[in-house]
C-alpha cells in the first residue's frame, strides 16, 4: 500500500510558479510551425492586392512549371472541395444577410489580403517562389471603407445579397421613457465615438499542418488554434469529413486574444488538400497574412446618449451603434457587438430606460471577430467616456459623478433593465481603493496648481468603472442570443493507482496557465500535491468534449467543470472509504487526502489507498464499478461578473502632444483567485493591450482599401519603452453562483484601460476647450487637438 | 555554400542556400525550434540569439555570414538540468505567459544586463525595446530582469 506523503493544506489563493514555465523557457515547447512532419507539402496562398476586384481569370499554368510544385489551384478549381461555406456561428436575427464565403474567393477579391490561388510544393521557399507565376487578371471595384459610405449602399460589395447591410439588432427596455427623459432630463449628453479596428497580432502567427492517413481515413489537424473542439466540429461539417475521423491538436498556441477563436481558409485548405494528395499539408502565416488575413478587432460608430437628473442620477441611456463586419462573416463575427449590448449602462443603476440598436455593414476590409474584451471593451468605453461628459456638462467631479450612480452593494444581486442579474459586487470599494491608491485627492491638488501657475505640462485624472460580463456562458441564454453552440464545460478527473492525478479538460489554454490553476484547485479538493496532478487538454483525441477558451470563460466555466468531477469521485472514494472501514458514509469526514471516521481518529483510509483499491476492485461495495475516475459537463446558472475600477494619470505636453503615463491603477475584482500571480499577470497584459488602442494601434487603411499598417514596423504594437508600469490590486467578492466564488479574469484589464487613458488625456486638456479625442491618441493627433480646441 | 558553426557547443559543417536566412538555418537546418519567428520585419525580436556572445535577431543575418562563429540559442542556457539565472528570474516573476516571445525575450535580457549590470527600469526597458510581447504588459519581465541583475547574473 503507498504511504501518504505531506500533503499541502492549502494551495488555492496561493502565487504557485506556473508549471508551463519550464518548457516555454527552454525552446523545448512545440508550437505547430515547430512540429517535424515527414514528406510534408507547403502551402502557400496568392493573396488580392485589390480590396474589391472581380476575378476575370486565373492562370496557375505558370506555377505549376515552378522547382517543388506539386500542385497550383484556382478558387473555382478548388470549389467542389467545399461540402458548405465557410461557417458563421451566430446568425443574430433571422433576416441577417451573409454572403457565402470559401476558403479562396471564386468571382470576386472583396478585400486586400483575401485568397485567390493556392500552390503546394516540397517547400515552403518553393511555394512562395511559385505564387509570382500566377497570372490574375483582375477588374479592380471600387473599394468600400468608411461605414456610413457602406451604409449608403452606393457601392454594394456582395450582388447576391444586393446590400451591405447584415443586420440590425435592438434592446429596447422602456423607449417611451427613454424619449421622454431625452426630451426634459435635466441634463442630456450625447456623444459618437470611433472604436478604431485593430490587429490582434498574437506573437505566434498562425500555423496549421493537416495530416491524413489515406487508407485508415483518419485526419488530425494540427493548429494554432483557441478552439480545438469547435474547429473539429466546423472542420467536419465545411468539408463532409465524419466527425468521428477528424482530430484536432492545439499544441502550444502562442497567444491568441480572440484571432484563433475561429475557423480560418488555410485550416480548411491544408485539410483538403492533404485529403486530395494524400499527403500532410502545412501553412504559417507571414506577418503580414497575419494583419490582413486574420481576423481584426473593434472598428465601431458608437453614439451614446445619457439623460441625468439635477443630481446626476442616470435616467436613461441610448446607443445607436454601427458596426464593421469586413468582407464577411467569420466564425462569431456578428455576435460582437451584441456581447456589449447588455452593458452601455455600465456599473450604474438605471431604469427600464435602455434603448439599444446595432445595425452591421459590410466593407471591403478584412473580417472583424473576437479580440479581446469582444463588445464590451467597446461598451465600457462609450459609457465610461459619456460619463465623463456628463460630469463636464455639470461641471462637477466624474468621480463624484460614478459614485452618485454606482449600484450599491446592498442591490446585489442586482437585476438589471435588460432582466441579466448582476450576482455580485461592490464597486464603490474597488473604486476607493483605487483612487486611494492613485492618490486622488492630490492629484486634483497639483492639477490644479499646474493650472494655476501656467504650467504647458498638464496634469489628468481618468476613472474608468467596469462591469465584465463573461464566462461564456449559460447555454439558455446563447439560445436566446442565437448562438449556434451552448456555453458548457466539460472535465474528467482520473486518480490513477499510484495516486496520481489526471484532469481532462474541454478549456484550451495559449498562455493563461490553466495546467497550473486547474492542478491547484484538484490538489485542494483532493489533498494530493499539486505535481502530482496532470493536466490533459488540447487535443480531442484526448480530451473529445469542449468548448474551449475565449470570453474569460475558463476558469469560470470549466474550472467549476472540475470541481463537480472532484465531487463526484470524492463520493465515490467516500463510498469505497465507509465500505472498508466499515462505517456509514456520513459517519466519514475528509481532510488533506484522508478519510476519518468521526471520534475515531485511529480508523482512516488514505485516498491512496482507495485509489489502489478501486484499480484492484478486490473489495469493493456490491454493483460498483472499478476504478476512482469521474466525468462533469457543467452548464454556468449566469455569467461571472467581474468589475473593478481602474486610475489612469497622464501629464501632456502642450507643446508637443506627448502623453506620459504617469501612473495606472487597477483594482479589479474576480472573486476568489486562484492563483493571484497569474490573476495579475492577465491584468497587466490586458491593461496594456486597451492602453494600446488608447495610445498606439489603428488598422490604418486608405481610401483605396489597402492596409497601411501590414507589419509590425507600421503596426505599433507597443514595446516596453512605450508602457508604464501596471499597479494591480484587488477586492475579492466572491460568486455565489459558483462553488470556488471564482470569476473570470482574462479581459478585465482590456476592458477597463482604454477610457481610463483617454479619459485622462481629454481631463488633462479640458480647460483648454477639448472635450474628446480620437484613438489612438498619438502626439500629433493630440497636438491637433490642443490646436483645433485654441482656435475654436 | 559551405558553413561551420559552433551552436551551443558543438560544431556544426552544413551546405546552405545562400539566401538562407540565420533564424531558418537553426531552426530547420539543426532543429533547434526554440528560436521564434514572429515577424518578417526585425520588428519583434522572437528570434533573437546570440552570436559571439552578443544578441542578435537571427533574422537579420544570413546564415553564411554566421560562418565561424559561436552561436548560443535558448536551447543551450540550461545547464545540468537547472535553468540560466535569467530563465529562472522570469519563471519566479511570471516573466511569461503564452511563451512565445520568451526565448528571445531572454537571450535579449541576457545581452542586455552583459553590456549593463546594473540597470535602472528605464534602461531595462528601453534596452528591450526591440523585444514585443502581447501577453505580460512586460511589467514582470522588467522586474525579472531587474531581479536578475540584482542577483549579480551573467551567461
Amino acid at each position: 500500500m503507498t504511504t501518504v506523503e505531506a500533503a499541502p493544506t492549502r494551495v488555492l489563493g496561493t502565487r504557485m510558479l506556473r508549471r508551463e514555465d519550464p518548457a516555454l523557457l527552454t525552446g523545448e515547447a512545440k508550437y505547430t510551425d515547430d512540429l517535424v512532419i515527414p514528406g510534408a507539402l507547403h502551402l502557400a496562398v496568392l493573396r488580392s492586392p485589390y480590396a474589391h476586384a472581380r476575378i476575370v481569370s486565373v492562370d496557375v499554368s505558370g506555377a505549376l512549371g515552378q522547382p517543388g510544385v506539386v500542385a497550383a489551384y484556382s478558387g473555382a478549381d478548388l470549389r467542389d472541395l467545399w461540402a458548405a461555406p465557410m461557417p458563421c456561428a451566430w446568425p443574430v436575427t433571422d433576416d441577417m444577410k451573409n454572403p457565402a464565403h470559401f476558403p479562396v474567393a471564386i468571382d470576386k477579391a472583396t478585400y486586400a489580403g483575401d485568397a485567390v490561388a493556392v500552390v503546394l510544393a516540397s517547400s515552403r521557399d518553393a511555394a512562395l517562389d511559385a505564387l509570382q507565376a500566377i497570372d490574375v487578371d483582375y477588374e479592380a471595384l471600387p473599394a468600400v471603407t468608411d461605414l456610413e459610405d457602406a451604409l449608403s449602399d452606393r457601392v454594394v460589395i456582395h450582388d447576391e445579397i444586393g446590400t451591405n447591410k447584415s443586420y440590425t439588432w435592438d434592446l429596447k427596455l422602456g423607449e417611451d421613457a427613454v424619449e421622454a427623459a431625452m426630451q426634459s432630463a435635466a441634463y442630456v449628453v450625447k456623444e459618437r465615438y470611433i472604436q478604431q479596428r485593430l490587429v490582434p497580432m498574437a506573437m505566434e502567427p498562425r500555423a496549421v499542418a493537416a495530416v491524413p492517413q489515406p487508407f485508415g481515413g483518419d485526419m488530425t489537424l494540427y493548429s494554432a488554434t483557441q478552439i480545438p473542439h469547435i474547429l473539429k466540429v466546423m472542420v467536419a461539417l465545411t468539408l463532409g469529413i465524419p466527425e468521428h475521423q477528424m482530430r484536432v491538436v492545439a499544441p502550444a498556441v502562442g497567444g491568441g486574444f480572440g484571432s484563433k477563436l475561429n475557423v480560418y481558409a488555410e485550416e480548411l485548405l491544408c485539410v483538403a488538400l492533404a485529403r486530395k494528395h494524400g499527403l500532410p499539408v502545412r501553412w504559417v502565416e507571414t506577418r503580414t497574412e497575419n494583419a490582413q488575413a486574420t481576423i481584426q478587432g473593434r472598428g465601431q460608430i458608437q453614439d451614446i446618449e445619457l439623460a441625468a437628473d439635477e443630481n446626476g442620477k442616470l435616467l436613461a441611456v441610448r446607443v445607436r451603434l454601427l458596426a464593421d463586419m469586413g468582407a464577411y462573416l467569420q466564425l462569431v463575427t456578428p455576435g460582437i457587438p451584441l456581447l456589449g449590448a447588455f452593458l452601455y449602462a455600465g456599473v450604474y443603476d438605471l431604469p427600464v430606460a435602455y434603448d439599444f440598436s446595432c445595425t452591421s455593414v459590410f466593407t471591403t476590409m478584412t473580417p472583424t471577430d473576437a479580440y479581446r474584451g469582444a463588445g464590451r471593451p467597446e461598451a465600457t468605453y462609450a459609457i465610461e467616456r459619456a460619463m465623463d461628459a456628463l460630469a463636464t456638462k455639470m461641471g462637477i467631479d466624474p468621480y463624484e459623478l460614478r459614485k452618485r450612480n454606482y449600484i450599491a452593494k446592498e442591490q446585489f444581486p442586482y437585476t438589471a433593465m435588460t432582466g441579466l442579474v448582476y450576482d455580485s459586487g461592490d464597486h464603490l470599494a474597488a473604486a476607493e481603493k483605487a483612487t486611494a491608491i492613485a492618490g486622488y485627492e492630490a492629484l486634483r491638488a497639483e492639477q490644479a496648481r499646474r493650472r494655476a501657475a501656467g504650467s504647458t505640462k498638464h496634469l489628468g485624472i481618468g476613472i474608468s468603472s467596469y462591469f465584465e460580463m463573461c464566462g461564456l456562458a449559460p447555454s439558455r441564454v446563447l439560445a436566446s442570443l442565437n448562438y449556434g453552440a451552448g456555453g458548457w464545460e466539460a472535465a474528467t478527473v482520473r486518480v490513477l493507482p499510484t495516486n496520481k492525478v489526471q484532469v481532462v479538460t474541454g478549456a484550451s489554454p495559449h498562455g493563461q496557465g490553466h495546467e497550473t490553476s486547474w492542478s491547484m484547485i484538484v490538489a485542494e479538493k483532493l489533498g494530493v500535491a499539486p505535481e502530482d496532478v496532470d493536466v490533459l487538454h488540447s487535443d480531442t483525441a484526448i480530451s473529445p468534449l469542449g468548448l474551449d477558451t475565449y470570453g474569460s470563460r475558463s476558469l469560470a466555466v470549466g474550472g467549476i467543470a472540475i470541481d463537480k468531477a472532484l465531487d463526484k469521485v470524492l463520493d465515490k472514494a467516500r463510498a469505497i472509504a465507509a465500505h472498508q472501514l466499515e462505517c456509514a458514509e456520513e459517519d466519514l469526514e475528509f481532510e488533506v487526502g484522508t478519510f476519518r471516521v468521526k471520534g475515531s481518529p485511529d480508523k482512516e483510509l488514505p485516498l491512496a489507498a482507495i485509489a489502489f483499491a478501486a484499480f484492484t476492485a478486490h473489495n469493493l461495495p456490491d454493483g460498483m464499478e472499478p476504478n476512482l475516475e469521474a466525468h462533469t459537463t457543467y452548464d454556468p446558472p449566469n455569467f461571472s461578473w467581474p468589475f473593478g475600477t481602474h486610475v489612469c494619470v497622464v501629464e501632456v505636453d502642450e507643446e508637443t502632444g506627448a502623453v506620459d503615463v504617469l501612473q495606472y491603477v487597477a483594482v479589479d475584482d474576480c472573486g476568489n483567485q486562484v492563483n493571484p500571480l497569474i490573476v495579475e499577470g492577465q491584468v497587466h497584459g490586458g491593461v496594456i493591450q486597451g492602453l494600446a488602442q488608447a495610445l498606439f494601434e489603428e488598422a490604418v487603411y486608405d481610401t483605396d482599401g489597402n492596409l497601411r499598417t501590414s507589419t509590425m514596423a507600421e503596426y505599433l504594437v507597443p514595446a516596453a519603452s512605450d508602457v508604464p508600469p501596471v499597479t494591480t490590486d484587488s477586492t475579492i467578492t466572491p460568486s455565489p453562483t459558483n462553488p470556488l466564488g471564482v470569476k473570470g479574469i482574462g479581459e478585465a484589464g482590456t476592458i477597463g484601460s482604454a477610457p481610463a487613458v483617454i479619459n485622462a488625456i481629454v481631463d488633462a486638456l479640458s480647460h483648454l476647450g477639448v472635450t474628446d479625442i480620437l484613438m489612438p491618441a498619438s502626439p500629433q493627433r493630440v497636438w491637433e487637438t490642443i490646436s483645433a480646441a485654441k482656435g475654436a | 555554400m559551405r558553413i561551420s558553426v559552433t551552436v551551443n557547443g558543438t560544431v556544426h559543417e552544413s551546405e546552405v542556400e545562400p539566401r538562407l536566412l540565420l533564424v531558418h538555418y537553426v531552426r530547420e537546418h539543426l532543429g533547434l525550434t526554440g528560436t521564434n519567428i514572429g515577424c518578417d520585419t526585425s520588428s519583434c525580436g522572437a528570434c533573437t540569439l546570440h552570436v559571439d556572445g552578443e544578441s542578435v535577431k537571427s533574422c537579420t543575418l544570413l546564415a553564411v555570414q554566421a560562418d565561424g562563429s559561436n552561436i548560443t540559442t535558448i536551447e543551450g542556457l540550461a545547464q545540468g538540468g537547472e535553468l540560466h539565472p535569467m530563465q529562472e528570474a522570469f519563471r519566479q516573476h511570471h516573466g511569461l505567459q503564452c511563451g512565445f516571445c520568451t526565448p528571445g525575450m531572454v537571450m535579449a535580457a541576457i545581452g542586455l544586463l552583459n553590456e549593463n549590470p546594473n540597470p535602472t527600469e528605464d534602461d531595462v526597458r528601453i534596452g528591450l525595446e526591440g523585444n514585443l510581447c502581447r501577453c505580460t504588459g512586460y511589467h514582470n519581465i522588467v522586474k525579472a530582469v531587474l531581479a536578475c541583475a540584482e542577483e549579480g547574473a551573467t551567461v
